[in-house]
């Protein structure tokens, strides 16, 4: 056993979050600086006919005020449709139109009630369906559709061969909600200049070089003018993964006031304009065969991306995977529009598609292993993917536990709270308990299952999926790590740290981890798509054995051995003594007296310190043997290795209200090997609280383009009152490629909770929802329907 | 405006200052005490982001004037350790043992609602301590948090109580 790799081990910034010392972007104060407010439209879309700032611009302590005029020439964002600052049209409610900067918060504020735009209201597309009519206003007219991207994969004839050969065929549609982030730190960006027109931001963005260069195409700058700090980071899910239109405004603001200026949204706010789960509308057939075998799956997803393009739009790969691939199906076609509107902007939040996908995939799934009478698990292990098959998509799969994990849960299906079906509730009488306690509204228990796919070794949908890494040992043989990755909380910092102590021998406090500067860390694609332990953990596990290659060499001259038969652990190197390599310790393993062994530091200085010298620096960089997807057939191997997951959740339906409790969910994942089994189970329970609210809780209602519950007041997050038992089992696979066999985890625990919920909700009452939030209201109208359909059967 | 004489005990120390009196005790804290421990997360007392204790009591600082708590005694997270670290220059900090399960039980994730969550947990700890599991998730209730699921979050407190 490892003394690091495989270790419960406290995150290394843990200390400094418990005590208030971490510097988050709010935090950031910087001589002189401003405060940054954003005006944003009055209507969903309008010509603006004009904007008088002139007595805003007159306010004691306002120091800049920008406007669309102040507008590069360039558009940003992933459609290339979007500009800082919105100017003869708008078209959403979180079109900025102007933005203030001032010495304090209070006179921006007040800065912006003084502007005065007047707008011409124009009628607006406000549903993917109607913006798809002939006749609908164009969000962007230039384009001449509303249309932005189509997607059309096939593989197999699901149409004709698919049909044809199923003995059961099931079809639902589903309709999709707005979900938010909820980060708990809110966005925030602050942008300084330097007297050489160079930009220093301070941003919480998980995709540090990526935004380096849109914003420079966004500012007319070089990528080279500008540098990006990251701060303490307080959540991400997917909202930094895009530049936003506040982002450059604040680098405007900053350059034509001459200060830092901080751009820090309020909770209302981040409702409003920060980028959402797209909504959609589904449509999945799926058929199987009478010995319980998929013969299909065809779907169409309709999808809302907002009035400007961002990543959200290529959550269809993602869907398309889930659909494709998900157990083995031989015939599958997918397909999806994606619209403009009026509506919101939507990105990317965690599960990218995924929770959406395995949300129709599973519940399909379910229905087909009902109508064949099989029992639900039964027929996924049936279906599911195994190790080393390539899906007909191009997906390689190598290490795979989808089995184990289904088999994983299932074994816990009956072992929970007492009962898993139809367990009567009573009614309490209070005072009338003279009369027997009837179960006149029972309250009902059932148990789902759901399984999830999950890109497990980095994602490709940019040319180079790489992350860099530098390993320094010091003087004093202290160990830096300097990563290209991001550590948004998910714990990267410490497993990355614990991944380059197991190579050089030394313990995790021996091990600092520099991730924050762009000036400083070697290019990354981004904090995304689970992709951090994987394609971080394989960089800084190579530039360890470079700086270890060194540290041998050096050592092998000091020690008189040859460099194979060194190796590295208890911050010593040691000659391994023949024929002794099996033992658990090091000592025990290298079984030797320090006469035989050289302190890392003393390497180091050994090798430092000398004529000709040098100092111990270790290079690595991992772009992962994978392909984009074709852009024809939409096929290709975009991941180098695949996470499976399986969840089981238990349910109590309250047919009088119609409330669903979940008691538990029992969570197995494949994750190739936990490096951190703590921060392993972090993701899996934080990604469930995300799941459940999914499931249950949250859904941002858009109304007129509007967002009319931007609070936690009215948008629900599970609290630690409302979650149910979590159980998390680990499953290993030992993945071939991944550091130390691992693969990602980031995502998979929020992926199939929706599904498992609806499937337990149908187990229990027979109600089978097909949207979320699986509300009161919603589960109660469904058990008035199921009533009248029994009644009229009758 | 007229300005607001301000008097509070902040950690033990006293000050004095004068304050905008439209400004709340989150503002105050943050901004005229550079005390940035504790975290806006919604400015409305709905995600605890920004719990202190005044005079042993857990309030959400957003919600509170500062001019309404003159006189009173505040203990924000950064009072919770005792400063500086109790062993002298390069000594380790001490952790309060709510801080220490939190960081051993990996209750901390991105850690923006961990300063909230450790002025909840030290008051529930205060009032009751040896709770049950269902009176720490209740206790923590107001508190909320995006990244953990809270279950490690509830095991630290459930180990800090033993401890
Ligand atoms: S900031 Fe005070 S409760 Fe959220
Ligand atoms: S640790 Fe991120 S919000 Fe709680």
């Amino acid at each position: 056993m490892s003394a690091v790799i495989g270790q419960r081990l406290p995150k290394l910034d843990a200390p400094d979050k418990a005590t208030g010392r971490a510097v988050y972007g709010h935090d950031v104060r910087l001589p002189g600086m401003l405060h940054g407010r954003i005006l944003y439209s009055q209507h969903p879309r309008a010509r603006v006919v004009g904007v008088d700032a002139s007595r805003a611009a007159k306010l004691a302590g306002v120091k800049a005020i920008v406007t669309a005029a102040d507008n590069p020439a360039t558009k940003f964002g992933y459609g290339k449709d979007n500009t800082p600052l919105k100017g003869d049209l708008v078209r959403s409610l979180r079109d900025e139109v102007a933005a203030v900067a001032a010495v304090d918060a209070d006179i921006a504020e007040e800065a912006l009630e003084l502007i005065h735009v007047e707008y011409e209201p124009l009628e607006a597309v406000l549903d993917a369906e109607a913006a798809l009519k002939a006749d609908a206003p164009l969000v962007h007219p230039e384009r001449g559709t509303n249309l932005f991207t189509q997607y059309d994969y096939s593989h197999g004839d699901p149409a004709k061969t698919g049909e044809a050969g199923s003995q059961v065929i099931v079809e639902d549609d589903f309709e999709l909600p707005y979900v938010a982030h909820a980060a708990m730190e809110t966005s925030v960006v602050v942008a300084s200049f330097d007297h050489r027109g160079h930009l220093t931001l301070y941003s919480t963005t998980q995709i540090p070089f990526l935004l380096q260069r849109d914003l420079a195409e966004a500012l007319g700058l070089d990528g080279s003018d500008i540098r990006i700090i990251q701060t303490a980071i307080g959540g991400a899910f997917g909202r930094g993964l895009d530049i936003y239109p506040f982002e450059p405004i604040a680098a405007l603001l900053a350059r034509k006031s001459g200060k830092p200026v901080r751009v820090s949204f309020s909770r209302y706010e981040e409702f409003l304009a920060a980028p959402v789960r797209q909504p959609a509308k589904v449509r999945i057939r799926a058929g199987a065969k009478r010995d319980g075998t998929l013969t299909f799956r065809d779907v169409y997803a309709l999808l809302d991306i907002g009035a400007y393009v961002s990543w959200g739009s290529v959550t269809p790969l993602v869907m398309m995977e889930t659909t494709a691939s998900l157990y083995r199906v031989p015939r599958v076609r997918f397909r999806a529009d994606c619209v403009y509107t009026n509506n919101p902007i939507t990105g990317a939040v965690r599960g990218y598609g995924n929770p959406q996908s395995t949300f129709f995939v599973e519940t399909a799934m379910d229905r087909l292993a009902e109508a064949l009478g099989l029992d639900p698990i039964e027929f996924r292990v049936r279906n599911a993917n195994r190790p080393n098959e390539d899906t007909p998509q191009g997906l390689k799969i190598t290490s795979c536990g989808l089995k184990e994990c289904l088999e994983a849960v299932a074994a816990r299906a009956d072992k929970g709270t007492e009962g898993t079906q139809g367990t009567e509730g009573t009614r309490d009488y209070g005072s009338f308990r003279q009369f027997p306690q009837v179960p006149l509204f029972p309250k009902k228990r059932g148990i789902g299952f759901a399984s999830t796919l999950n890109v497990g070794g980095g994602a490709r949908i940019y040319r180079s999926d790489g992350c860099g890494a530098t390993v320094k040992v010091d003087d004093f043989g202290h160990v830096s790590l300097i990563t290209g990755s991001t550590e948004i909380g998910q714990g990267s910092e410490t497993v990355l740290a614990q991944i380059v102590a197991e190579v050089l021998g030394v313990k995790i406090e021996d091990v600092t981890v520099l991730n924050s500067d762009t000036d400083v860390k070697p290019w990354d694609v981004g904090v995304h798509a689970s992709r951090t332990t994987f394609i971080a953990g394989n960089a800084a596990h190579l530039a360890a054995m470079d700086a270890r290659r060194q540290i041998f060499e050096t050592a092998s001259e000091l020690l008189k051995a040859p460099p194979e038969k060194l190796v590295a652990g208890d911050g010593r190197i040691f000659v391994r003594a023949d024929g002794n390599q099996q033992s658990a310790t090091p000592r025990g393993r290298f079984a030797v007296s320090n006469h035989h062994s050289v302190d890392l530091a003393k390497v180091a200085r050994a090798r430092h310190f000398r004529e000709g010298g040098k100092v111990i620096i270790g290079e690595g960089w991992y772009d992962p043997p994978t392909s984009l997807v074709d852009k024809e057939t939409y096929k290709g191997n975009i991941s180098a290795t695949y996470g499976f997951g399986a969840q089981m959740a238990e349910v109590e339906v309250d047919t009088e209200t119609g409330k669903v409790r979940v008691l538990r969910l029992v969570c197995a994942n494949d994750v190739g090997r936990a490096i951190n089994p703590m921060a392993v189970e972090g993701q899996i329970e934080g990604g469930v609280q995300m799941g459940l609210g999914y499931a249950l809780t949250e859904e941002l209602i858009v109304k007129d383009g509007r967002v009319l519950n931007p609070d936690f007041l009215d948008y629900r997050l599970f609290t630690a009152a409302d979650m149910p038992e979590i159980e998390t089992i680990i499953v290993e696979t030992d993945d071939p490629q991944g550091p130390f066999g691992a693969k990602g985890v980031g995502e998979m625990g929020g992926t199939p909770t929706a599904a498992a919920i609806a499937n337990a909700i149908y187990d229990a009452v027979g109600v089978r929802l097909t949207t979320v939030p699986m509300t009161p209201e919603r589960v109660l109208k469904g058990l008035m329907e199921l009533k009248e359909t029994k009644e009229m059967a009758a | 405006m007229p300005k607001f004489h301000l008097t509070l005990t902040v950690n033990g120390e006293p000050r004095e200052l004068l304050i905008d009196p439209r400004r709340t005790l989150l503002d105050v804290l943050r901004n005229n005490l550079d005390l940035r421990g504790a975290h806006r997360g919604c400015d409305s007392g709905d995600c605890g982001a920004c719990t202190v204790l005044l005079d042993g009591l857990p309030v959400t600082s957003c919600l509170l004037l500062a001019a309404d708590c003159d006189g009173m005694d505040v203990l924000t997270v950064e009072g919770v350790l005792p400063s500086p670290p109790a062993r002298g220059v390069g000594g380790e900090g001490e952790l309060h043992p709510v801080q220490r399960a939190l960081v051993e039980k990996g209750g901390i994730q991105c850690g923006f609602c961990t300063p909230g969550v450790v002025m909840a947990a030290i008051a529930l700890l205060n009032d009751n301590p040896r709770p049950t599991e269902e009176e720490v998730r209740l206790g923590l209730a107001g508190n909320l948090c995006r990244c953990t699921g809270y279950k490690k979050i509830v095991e630290a407190v459930m180990s800090a109580a033993e401890a």
